[in-house]
């Protein structure tokens, strides 16, 4: 991983004036060619040997190789002598890849001048390339498409050239046709970022001013901190401020990656590249936040910062109640790289002791847990994903909830209020009826349908609490995996929202309680007594499922009581297996969770969950 | 709930001897007992021998005692000569003495050739039968596999009568497609033969057996629980009406006359397990040991006959896996279990609060003397609360 290569640290670089300085990104849909593209330029520009390429350089962890996405922004500067023989500066930066993200996206984007815009020549425009491209574009970007895979047979570049000036409005008339697999076109890809991009501007004698694009942990070198300069210069021995928190530290280190890490003198006005200090957690830096000097402190930082807000909460909980510190010593290590991740020590009646997670959306949700699950061994039963939800009381004060068990007395609200997104979603047209069923079902309203070729392009205003079930999965499953999906919360707005308590055997399970809109409350419920009827074995006694909002039950289902459970047969040659099968008995019993006298296993918790429409 | 409230057990349950007789003339379907099938007789004079030494292997382990009961199973015991039943008792009351009231029960199927013998075994020192007649259904024996008729098995209950002071037979139930009504109807007239005792059994599936493989494919179809806990109902009111009350999960008898061997089993009493593949548990001065032997006929012999005895598995028994022998066996029996011996295994006594929920569900109840046991509730589905128990 060429991140932590600290070990080999070439001498100083110099800093190139700022007119042959490109700063620019990637704008891509995942799968359509963004790490092939800039694995391709490094290794063209002679920034790693043949040797030194690991496949996809760019994406570092296993997860993100796996998944084809970027979680990290990380960035590389190539060395490149143009045609017009002068040499150039190019500083990539690889932006994440998810609407998850959405604001570290912004903030990378906002670190340079211009995109290249990689579309698939066989796939065509993605609802996720529009949101990236937009947001580029809101970052007043010089856009350059890329038309990747026109190798493949299927490619029809003329076809999505037409496309990308239908739908997103830009020229794509000197659209460079490219495979970044075979490298056709990746000259002239370089020449275009020359002679189409725009340098950097900025002023060298100004105060320094720095924006904080992303940040890490790396073993050797503490925190690391990707910045862009903005005005200034940025060197060793500095005492810089972040104003946003007024923190101050003394700068180490000042350098790029080539992705090899370099250290340099200096980092110039225009240049991106990284600083090491004194920074002790990546907790302490912000991203979006504006660096500047401590004594000569510019006058106004960068527009645009947002503090991370997690979106999407969830309650982890140790399968082994014995892991529970392990847990918390794996979220701390896994925190130490992703301050956007949050938790705090939950306990449920019926989980026992876990934590109360905030994430960024569901994937990151996804990401947290399957890391934890596959870095650190631990089996975890995560419950309901909740929004955030804002009450406001009859005394007028408003609380934000994050857990549906701390729901306060009803009498004592006067509205809820959950957070709406607008979703992009590009499907073909054989699904688009059950797409829009399934929006509709979801308290969905259409914004806008319109066509991008033979595929649709809906718009619809969605709950995001009807979302952060199993939208996803059933989008993907609906559309057999072509539709394409995207969102930006908007808004909070009122909703007639009821809190939906699970009861088993007449005791509700705080792990499954949820809020849900009043219209969907029924449904929901029955649902779930319905799983819950499956996933729980029968026991000596009846066991009633009931779902209810306050003391009114809405569904129910019950589970009969054992009738016949009895070995026939048993003497002096049997005892031993019996033994043996009650030892196994007993054994299983501990891995479920005890809730008055009856016992759920764990995956019913999950399992429950996954209602399907 | 149950009516009869039982004599307390006797303080000690004394120590038995169990013989294996491996050998069947055919498979029946839905067994899983190790029995084996073989064309030319096996020699009973080596096996004898055989037998003779794993007696006199055990008594060098163990030491003295007082045989208070002594059961041939099997396979088909009755297909042993007489003289080798004669001459296996006579190995162990020169190893451990016969009381002088032991039960010395013999498994013999019901055929007629099998009833030519019973004098034989009579002589021999055997004073209980018990026979497998399995259904007074010629139908239903043929689908179990049975190579005998209703009729030929009542005659050779007959013949038993009149052999023995002591005879039982077991049927089985819950056959494919049988219905309360008719099962309660075959169980009268199998009452009505006035034996002491009958074992009756729900059909299992069990692995590895013909039947399980029929029960997969969906060719066999055995009774749901419903009908089940109904075929179970109407065995416990139909036996208890006739004077025959259960007083063990599938064993009924008339007050006194129950099998003092299994009550043994039942009451985790102390027991030596001889032949190809017996279990014993044994008093050792390591504690309560677990035995089992080579269950291969041929391959128990010779191992016999190389090293004095066929036992492959001889463990000490922790005291908490004996807590859960006792409590697994012990619920089974209508007397139920003495708490104070199960808290001196387990190291602690029931959870209280399960107790407690189990007592209110009706599921156990209290009986003078510190003793436990299942109700008419809690007996079918013993297993289930076993776990809830145990847990």
């Amino acid at each position: 991983m060429w991140r932590n290569g600290a070990n080999a640290i070439p001498p100083g670089m110099s800093t190139e004036p700022i007119s042959n300085i490109r700063n620019f990104s990637i704008v891509a849909h995942i799968d359509h060619g963004k790490s092939t593209l800039a694995d391709r330029l490094i290794q063209i520009t002679g920034g790693l040997s043949e040797r030194e390429m690991s496949e996809q350089v760019l994406d570092n962890m296993d997860i993100e190789r796996e998944r084809g996405i970027t979680i990290k922004a990380q960035t590389v500067r190539l060395s490149y002598k143009a045609k017009d023989g002068q040499d150039y500066v190019l500083n990539l930066i690889d932006t994440p890849g998810h609407v998850d993200f959405a604001y570290e996206v912004n903030r990378s984007l906002a670190a340079v001048e211009g995109s290249l815009l990689v579309v698939d020549a066989s796939q065509g425009v993605e609802a996720q390339t529009l949101a990236n491209v937009y947001q580029a574009i809101d970052n007043n970007h010089e856009i350059v498409p890329v038309l990747n895979k026109v190798d493949l047979p299927a490619a029809e570049p003329e076809k999505v050239k037409a496309q990308i000036e239908d739908v997103i409005g830009l020229d794509a008339s000197d659209a460079i046709l490219i495979s970044a697999k075979t490298g056709i076109g990746i000259p002239d890809v370089l020449e275009a970022i020359v002679t189409r991009l725009p340098p950097p501007k900025g002023d060298r004698e100004a105060p320094l001013k720095a924006l904080l694009v992303d940040s890490w942990y790396d073993v050797y070198l503490g925190v690391v901190v990707l910045v862009r300069i903005v005005d200034g210069v940025m060197k060793k021995g500095q005492r810089i401020k972040m104003m946003q928190t007024g923190a101050v530290y003394e700068v180490d280190r000042v350098g790029v990656f080539t992705p090899k890490l370099t250290v340099m003198s200096e980092l110039g006005t225009g240049e991106i590249g990284f600083l090491t200090g004194s920074i002790k957690e990546v907790a302490d830096t912000r991203v979006g936040d504006t660096i500047t000097e401590e004594k000569r402190p510019t006058a106004e930082a960068l527009p645009g910062f947002k503090p991370a807000q997690p979106v999407v909460f969830c309650g982890l909980f140790p399968v082994d109640a014995a892991d529970f510190e392990d847990l918390r010593a794996a979220m701390g290590k896994l925190r130490l790289n992703d301050a956007s991740f949050s938790f705090e020590m939950e306990t449920s009646a019926a989980l026992g002791f876990g934590f109360r997670c905030g994430f960024l959306g569901l994937l990151h949700l996804e990401i947290i847990q399957e890391r934890l699950e596959r870095e650190f061994n631990l089996d975890l039963i995560a419950t309901a994903p909740s929004v955030i939800y804002e009450i406001e009381m009859n005394d007028g004060s408003v609380l934000e909830l994050h857990n549906p068990a701390d729901m306060p007395d009803v009498v004592k609200i006067k509205e809820i209020r959950e957070p709406w997104i607008r979703a992009t979603i590009l499907t073909p047209d054989d699904y688009l009826g059950s797409v829009i069923k399934l929006c509709q079902d979801r308290r969905g309203s259409q914004i806008e349908l319109t066509y991008v070729g033979a595929r649709a392009m809906l718009t619809y205003d969605l709950p995001l609490n009807e979302v952060v079930f199993d939208f996803y999965d059933r989008l993907k499953s609906i559309s057999k995996g072509y539709a394409s999906f995207d969102y930006h919360i908007t808004d909070y707005r009122v909703g007639d929202l009821v809190k939906m308590s699970i009861l088993v055997n007449a005791e509700p399970v705080d792990a499954l309680s949820m809020l849900v809109h009043r219209t969907r409350a029924e449904y929901r419920g029955r649902a779930m007594c319905e799983k819950l009827k499956d996933l729980i074995p029968q026991h000596l006694f009846q066991i009633p499922i009931q779902a209810s909002i306050g003391a009114k039950i809405i569904a129910r289902e019950t589970i009969r009581a054992l009738r016949k459970d009895v070995t026939a047969k048993c003497y002096g040659g049997d005892i031993t297996r019996k033994r043996k099968l009650l030892e196994k008995q007993k054994e299983g019993k501990k891995k479920m969770r005890q809730f008055g006298r009856v016992e759920i296993p764990q995956e019913a918790f999950i399992a429950a969950l996954k209602v399907d429409d | 709930m149950t009516e009869r409230a039982p004599a307390p057990p006797p303080a000690d349950p004394g120590f038995g001897v169990y013989v294996h007789w491996p050998f069947c003339k055919a498979k029946c379907p839905y067994c899983d007992f190790n029995s084996h099938v073989r064309h030319a007789p096996p020699d009973q004079a080596r096996f004898v021998a055989a037998f003779r030494a794993e007696i006199a292997h055990t008594r060098e382990r163990i030491g003295q005692r007082r045989t208070h009961s002594v059961f041939f199973g099997g396979g088909t015991p009755s297909l042993m000569e007489p003289a080798t039943v004669g001459a296996i008792l006579d190995a162990i009351n020169e190893a451990w003495p016969l009381d002088a009231r032991a039960e010395v029960t013999l498994e013999a199927n019901p055929t007629s050739v099998e009833a030519g013998r019973f004098r034989g075994y009579r002589a021999a020192g055997v004073n209980r039968v018990s026979l497998g007649v399995q259904a007074l259904d010629d139908a239903a024996l043929k689908a179990l596999g049975r190579m005998h008729s209703a009729e030929e098995a009542l005659g050779a209950v007959a013949v038993a009568r009149a052999a023995f002071e002591r005879v039982s037979f077991d049927l089985i139930y819950a056959r494919p497609d049988q219905r309360p009504a008719d099962w309660a109807a075959e169980l009268r007239r199998a009452i009505d033969e006035g034996c002491e005792h009958l074992s009756l059994y729900q059909l299992t599936i069990e692995e590895g057996t013909p039947f399980a493989a029929l029960h997969r494919a969906g060719r066999l179809i055995v009774p749901e629980d419903e009908v089940a806990r109904a075929l179970w109902d109407v065995t416990q009111e139909t036996t208890r009406a006739a004077g025959l009350p259960a007083y063990e999960i599938s064993n009924h008898a008339r007050p006194g006359a129950e099998s003092q061997h299994n009550l043994l089993y039942w009451r985790y009493g102390e027991y030596a397990g001889i032949g190809p593949g017996a279990h014993g548990r044994l008093d050792t001065p390591e504690g309560r040991v677990a035995t089992s032997t080579e269950r291969g006929p041929e391959e128990w012999v010779a191992k016999v006959e190389a090293q004095g005895h066929g036992v492959i598995a001889d463990e000490t028994l922790t005291r908490a896996e004996q807590a859960d022998e006792y409590l697994l066996m012990g619920l089974r029996l209508m007397e139920g279990i003495d708490r104070a011996r199960f808290a001196r295994l387990a190291g602690r006594g029931f959870d209280p609060a399960r107790v407690a929920a189990l007592l209110e569900d009706g599921m156990i109840e209290e009986l003078p003397g510190n003793r436990l046991r299942a109700t008419a509730l809690g007996l079918p589905v013993l297993d289930a609360l076993v776990a809830d128990l145990a847990a």
